[in-house]
């Protein structure tokens, strides 16, 4: 669906808009971006600014209007196109814009070396241009004129300014036709023919043009100039003309345009022999009042598709994108049918495959197809409660529903492109489906938050942009994490079968991932996918597909991994007998219920406080900061206020518990925790991971976190070792203190009162850590170290986390909760996908040994998740679920 | 060799292998522990304000620790390393108060003083021969994001005052004897813009043309530079450099870096070059990952044929270079795919007319 025309938006042209101009000159900048977002939203995939406008310094203007649009991510997504007929105009414009534009426009009405000048500057700000048909003699007029006119432009900026052939743009003069003089009818068919000579002579150039020009003689009759333009833009465009200042939301369909004056106005565009005893000129403007549209005339030219059946007025309604008389027709044509449903799958789909065969002729724009969809959705919301109805009396009656199915729809964090998304959605509701759109830049929790609360069949993920890939394969291992079990479709430009057989099916094996090429396949996707008959076989069709895909890509894919026993014999090796353990003070458990948080105040690290605020920088610079330092100190100070609110009137609570206990690893990298110094029975085992990447170089080990722990004193290079764990939260009160900031419509406290929790969950893991090390466990209890030597963990030992780098597994917590019996000790508790509540806690191990280092487990093989699940006694469908982000294969 | 020689060195070593960079400079500085008197040293001894942090000051006052990361980073094996000249622009060392004199001699004397260790590197190993790469870093002041919250149109500079610096920092490092020009860490387009026009103009006033490499910075998982451009739409707004090479650099690891560099490699009809850093930070600001697991992945990317040139950028080490050019070594370098012609346009997002 790629449009072969492109329409610049002529709204932000002083001189073409009567309104903008007013805007500007009063400084009205609000409402003339509102202007520029309007074109955007109609489908303006370029948008023209022009301040060429005597009150206004241009300059000035051009400057402020497009320092203001870069600041609005909605318009500033196009290119702009830089229009003035003065340099220094367009040069400031090109100073504002980083994206690249186009100059409108250079030429060679001042001699040569100033073109070529200019063209150099347009190449060094890099910008393409737009090249009028000028030259010194003045301005070309004839298909002659203008194809040597811009043939020599061509060949100056090509061969001698080194200009890109695909960076221009010549515009070759739209002049008026049926101006009363001959010498002006040949206008319109010199445009076209110049046209389709540049096209064929001069490589990778384009055309474009103002349309408005064409049709001046008749202004004051909007009607016969829109049809005019119609037409005028059906011949150019298929003469080459590649784009245009034009509102194409407003022309009408070349198609629909009254034979009579269609006939009329090719005549005049085309310079035809004349048919009747009066010029083609004379007979047009004898005809145009009757199309003016004035009061009551206009009713009665407009309203004459009204006579039709309502078959016909569906389908005009929906080509020419009118909601008017929509719900009247519906209801008429649902009076007709015999169930609502069959409106629908009858004449409304009629109309839109005429609209779909329309565009596909470059009869219709993209922005009058998505008023065409406007229309669909007016009507079928129409028929919604009537198909409710029937449902409903259909129960009523003894019989049993059986729904179509309701599917939730979103593009993806970071992606804002839904037209695909929205005409899959239409087309999904008209066969009945219920569709929740969520639009776009929808975070995963949110999806999968919907997901749930509307008990939706199935999820469908739009992206365009290559990163929403990454983030498509997030949501399904969310899904996966968090025990999804529906359907879910992926769609969009960018994605693709590979993608999904390779990368988002192996993450989400609850339920099946499907790629969804178009729109025209999702219905036959989503009514497989619900069907008690079809499922089963699509199901097991797709998966064989996609393992095809997957077996095919993996081909040549290979690296060399080390297998589970070479990476064990390649453990990383401590001499423990050289660097013996160091015995806690005490074993087992300490609780601290509630800790002062006076305490912890002072340890808060505020650089990630600012990074949750997205203001970037290190605390304390931050608050200086040119950018973003006033924001910072505001909202430091609001912080600190609270801060000091949070201590005296104690909102939260902090409770932890830190437990020591012998341990010692096993060969096949478990931890055994036991009762006491006998070492004899084991009442918790901690399951560690390996790093499996090949380690070629001497001293690279495969390491383990169990590596870090001596073996049993019954081994070899055995003696007594042991472990520590922690949880610690901050977080008691926090949900209730946000919660009340919310009813009372103050997001800003809410989020402030959380990030303090965080902030204060994190100081409370360090400072208990320092403990930890100077005294609880005590093996440093020499340790003297600066705040600053701290935040750069210049000190022994370490606490990783479970569903960190260094244990990627979070089921780890449930063994580590249990040890520390920290749900009774500190209120924490783990969700099913072992989030732990309140949000702001932190868990983890400690390991005590100098050796001891963070590391990232990466990716594992095969072998080891059997063995891991074996371990674990779980099967190794279980294994691959729960390790699923770390795989190194597709299971 | 006369520059001439080294630039075509340079061209034919890009054909043959995968170049090889320099790592992060602010780490290797910062583990030196220097005082606020090796900043200042003789010269600045009674300048106002602090002077500790201003890392490229040293390349006048310390440059015997600046030759000596030029050459752990050669000695590593890294082809091409840059000069210690980041924010040696007026507009960035205005926060130091320095004068125009001041970031003259910075870049002139960075150059130069990696300008000898390179040329010792190459006559010790004239079969590798070194190169030098003018750093030009990012401003605190940018031309596209408002300085004001409440006035989506303000800006702290214009862009002939970004120009203007840039073109006293390019001229001091060509004078320098830098190889070839590095534009990176890129938050904002527009900025880089100036860059480049400062060049374009320079060389067209007689400036010998040096190479010019463009690396921007997707600043998270957004996919979008600060400013807010994607992959595409950047190498749409800078190609007209005719870029020797293109990629991106900082503020993300090579796992989160590889869809945007893969993205670049597909669009860039030049040389493709990545510098993650070494893994995101952990809660304490510090770089976690080891050389073997940066070089692990981007050997995966070397593999795939995704890029011509890698480094390492905030948080990597000579060891990090070490094991990266390893890794690589033997590895095919990407080959420049040939893309059709058409007229391709960038606001946020790009647009193609093909």
């Amino acid at each position: 669906m790629t449009p072969t025309f492109i329409n610049i938006g002529e709204r932000t042209n002083v001189t073409g808009s009567a309104k903008f101009k007013k805007l500007i000159v009063e400084g009205n900048y609000t409402e003339a971006l509102a202007v520029a977002r309007q074109q955007v939203e109609a489908g303006a995939q370029i948008i023209d600014v022009n301040m060429d406008e005597g009150l206004l310094d241009s300059e000035v203007a051009m400057r402020t209007f497009l320092n203001l649009m870069a600041a609005e991510p909605d318009i500033a997504r196009v290119p702009v196109m830089i229009d003035s007929s003065k340099w220094e105009v367009i040069e400031a414009g090109l100073k504002c814009v980083q994206g690249k534009a186009i100059v409108n426009s250079i030429s060679m009405k001042e001699g040569v070396e100033k073109f070529k000048e200019q063209a150099r500057a347009c190449l060094k700000y890099g910008a393409a241009v737009v090249v009028m048909a000028f030259d010194e003699v003045g301005q070309a007029d004839t298909a002659e004129r203008k194809i040597e006119i811009c043939t020599k432009a061509y060949r100056v900026l090509v061969d001698e300014v080194g200009f890109p052939p695909e960076d221009i743009i010549f515009d070759p003069n739209i002049f008026a036709v049926a101006t009363g003089i001959d010498e002006h009818n040949n206008y319109a068919v010199d445009f076209i023919e110049g046209t389709r000579a540049i096209k064929r002579t001069l490589p990778y150039a384009r055309v474009s043009g103002g349309v408005s020009n064409v049709s001046f003689s008749f202004r004051g009759n909007e009607p016969v100039r829109r049809a005019i333009h119609s037409v005028f833009l059906y011949h150019a465009i298929q003469a080459g003309m590649d784009m245009g200042i034009v509102n194409a939301g407003d022309l009408p369909v070349y198609d629909d345009i009254d034979a009579e004056l269609r006939q009329a106005v090719e005549d005049v565009i085309l310079n035809r022999p004349q048919r009747h005893n009066i010029s083609n000129t004379e007979y047009l403007v004898d005809l145009a009042p009757k199309y003016k549209g004035e009061k009551g005339q206009v009713q009665v030219a407009n309203l004459a598709w009204r006579e039709g059946s309502v078959a016909e007025r569906l389908k005009h309604a929906l080509v020419h994108g009118i909601t008017e008389f929509i719900e009247a027709d519906t209801e008429e044509a649902r009076q007709q049918a015999d169930r609502p449903l069959h409106v629908i799958e009858g004449p409304l789909m009629a109309g839109m495959n005429v609209v779909g065969d329309l565009f596909g002729a470059g009869k219709m724009f993209l922005p009058q197809v998505v008023k065409s969809a406007r229309v669909m959705k007016q009507s079928v919301a129409y028929l919604m409660p009537f198909m409710e109805a029937e449902k409903e009396a259909h129960v009523a009656a003894g019989g049993t529903y059986q729904a179509a199915g309701k599917v939730l729809m979103a593009t993806v964090k970071g992606d804002v492109h839904d037209i695909g998304k929205n005409i899959v959605g239409v087309v999904l509701q008209c066969n009945n489906y219920e569709v929740i759109d969520l639009g776009v830049m929808v975070p995963a929790d949110r999806i999968l938050a919907e997901a749930k609360a509307h008990k939706v069949d199935m999820i469908g993920l739009s992206g365009l942009i290559t990163p929403s890939l990454d983030e498509m394969v997030f949501v399904a291992r969310e899904m996966q994490r968090q025990g999804f079990d529906i359907p879910l479709l992926i769609g969009g430009a960018t994605t693709s079968k590979t993608h999904t057989a390779v990368k988002i099916e192996p993450g989400y094996v609850n339920n099946q991932v499907v790629y969804v090429l178009d729109a025209s396949r999702a219905v036959g996707v989503v009514s497989n996918l619900l069907s008690e008959t079809e499922r089963d076989g699509f199901v097991a069709d797709t998966k064989a597909d996609y393992e095809k895909v997957r077996l095919a890509y993996g081909k040549g894919n290979s690296q060399p991994r080390s297998s589970l026993i070479e990476a064990r014999a390649n453990r990383f090796k401590i001499d423990f007998a050289a660097e013996p353990p160091v015995a806690p003070s005490f074993l087992g458990l300490k609780t601290f219920s509630p800790y002062d948080l006076h305490d912890l105040a002072d340890h808060i690290d505020w650089t990630p406080f600012f990074a949750t605020w997205e203001l970037a920088g290190k605390f304390p610079a931050i608050l200086e900061d040119d950018i973003v330092g006033e924001a910072a100190r505001s909202l430091y100070a609001d912080a600190r206020a609270m801060l000091k609110q949070i201590l005296d009137e104690k909102w939260f609570e902090a409770r932890g518990v830190v437990g020591f206990w012998p341990a010692n690893a096993t060969p096949d990298d478990d931890i055994e925790v036991y009762s006491d110094e006998s070492r004899e029975t084991v009442v918790a085992r901690f399951q560690t991971l390996r790093q499996q990447m090949k380690k070629t170089r001497e001293g690279q080990s495969n390491t383990a976190l169990s590596d870090f722990i001596a073996p049993h004193p019954s081994l070899p290079g055995g003696m007594p070792d042991w472990i520590g764990g922690f949880a610690v939260t901050a977080g008691h009160g926090e949900m209730e203190v946000a919660k009340a900031f919310k009813a009372r419509g103050d997001d800003y406290n809410a989020i402030l009162a959380t990030a303090l929790a965080d902030r204060l969950a994190e100081a409370f893991a360090e400072a208990l850590h320092a403990r930890v090390r100077r005294e609880l466990w005590g093996y440093a209890s020499d340790e003297t170290l600066s705040v600053e030597e701290l935040i750069a963990e210049k000190y022994t030992g370490i606490r990783p986390a479970p569903g960190y780098p260094a244990q990627p597994d979070h089921t780890e917590k449930w063994t580590l909760f249990d040890l520390l019996d920290a749900r009774e000790r500190t209120g924490m508790e783990l969700t099913e996908s072992l989030a732990m509540t309140p949000p702001a806690s932190v868990s983890g191990m400690y390991f005590a040994h100098p050796k001891a280092h963070y590391f990232g487990v990466g990716k594992i093989e095969k072998d080891q998740v059997a063995d891991y699940a074996r371990r674990k006694g779980w099967t190794v469908d279980e294994a691959e679920r729960w390790l699923s982000p770390i795989l190194n294969y597709v299971p | 060799m006369t520059r001439k020689d080294r630039i075509a060195a340079l061209k034919q070593a890009a054909r043959e292998r995968i170049l090889i960079l320099d790592g992060s400079w602010g780490v290797m500085i910062q583990r030196r522990e220097l005082e606020e008197a090796d900043f200042r040293g003789e010269r600045f001894r009674d300048h106002i304000g602090q002077m500790k942090g201003n890392n490229d000051i040293l390349c006048l006052t310390r440059p015997d620790i600046i030759s000596d990361l030029h050459d752990q980073y050669y000695a590593a094996g890294a082809d091409i390393s840059e000069t210690n000249t980041f924010s040696a622009t007026t507009i960035a060392q205005d926060d130091y108060h320095l004068d125009l004199q001041a970031c003259i001699d910075i870049n002139r004397e960075g150059a130069k003083i990696a300008r000898a260790k390179a040329d010792e590197w190459t006559a010790r190993e004239p079969h590798k021969p070194r190169f030098v790469a003018g750093s030009i870093g990012p401003l605190n002041k940018m031309l596209s994001m408002s300085s004001d919250v409440n006035d989506p149109g303000a800006r702290l500079v214009t862009f002939d005052q970004v120009y203007q610096a840039y073109r006293e920092q390019v001229a001091a490092l060509y004078e320098g004897g830098v190889d070839l020009y590095l534009i990176e860490t890129i938050t904002d387009t527009l900025n880089c813009k100036a860059a480049i026009k400062a060049i374009l103009d320079l060389e067209e006033e007689g400036q010998e043309t040096l190479p010019i490499w463009i690396s921007g910075t997707i600043t998270d998982r957004s996919g979008r530079t600060l400013s807010g451009q994607t992959a595409e739409a950047f190498w749409n707004s800078v190609k007209h450099a005719k870029p020797f090479a293109v990629g991106f650099n900082c503020a993300l690891g090579a796992d989160l870096m590889r869809p945007h560099i893969a993205e670049m490699a597909r669009v860039a009809d030049c040389l493709v070059a990545a510098y993650p850093n070494a893994g995101l930070p952990n809660a304490m600001g510090q770089y976690d990952e080891q050389p073997h697991e940066t070089a692990h992945e981007l050997h995966e990317w070397a593999k795939d044929g995704i890029v011509n040139i890698l480094g390492g950028c905030c948080g990597t080490t000579p060891d990090h270079i070490k094991h990266v050019a390893d890794e690589v070594a033997g590895v095919t370098p990407r080959q420049i795919p040939d893309r059709p012609k058409a007229l391709r346009l960038a606001g946020l997002e790009p647009f193609e007319l093909s």
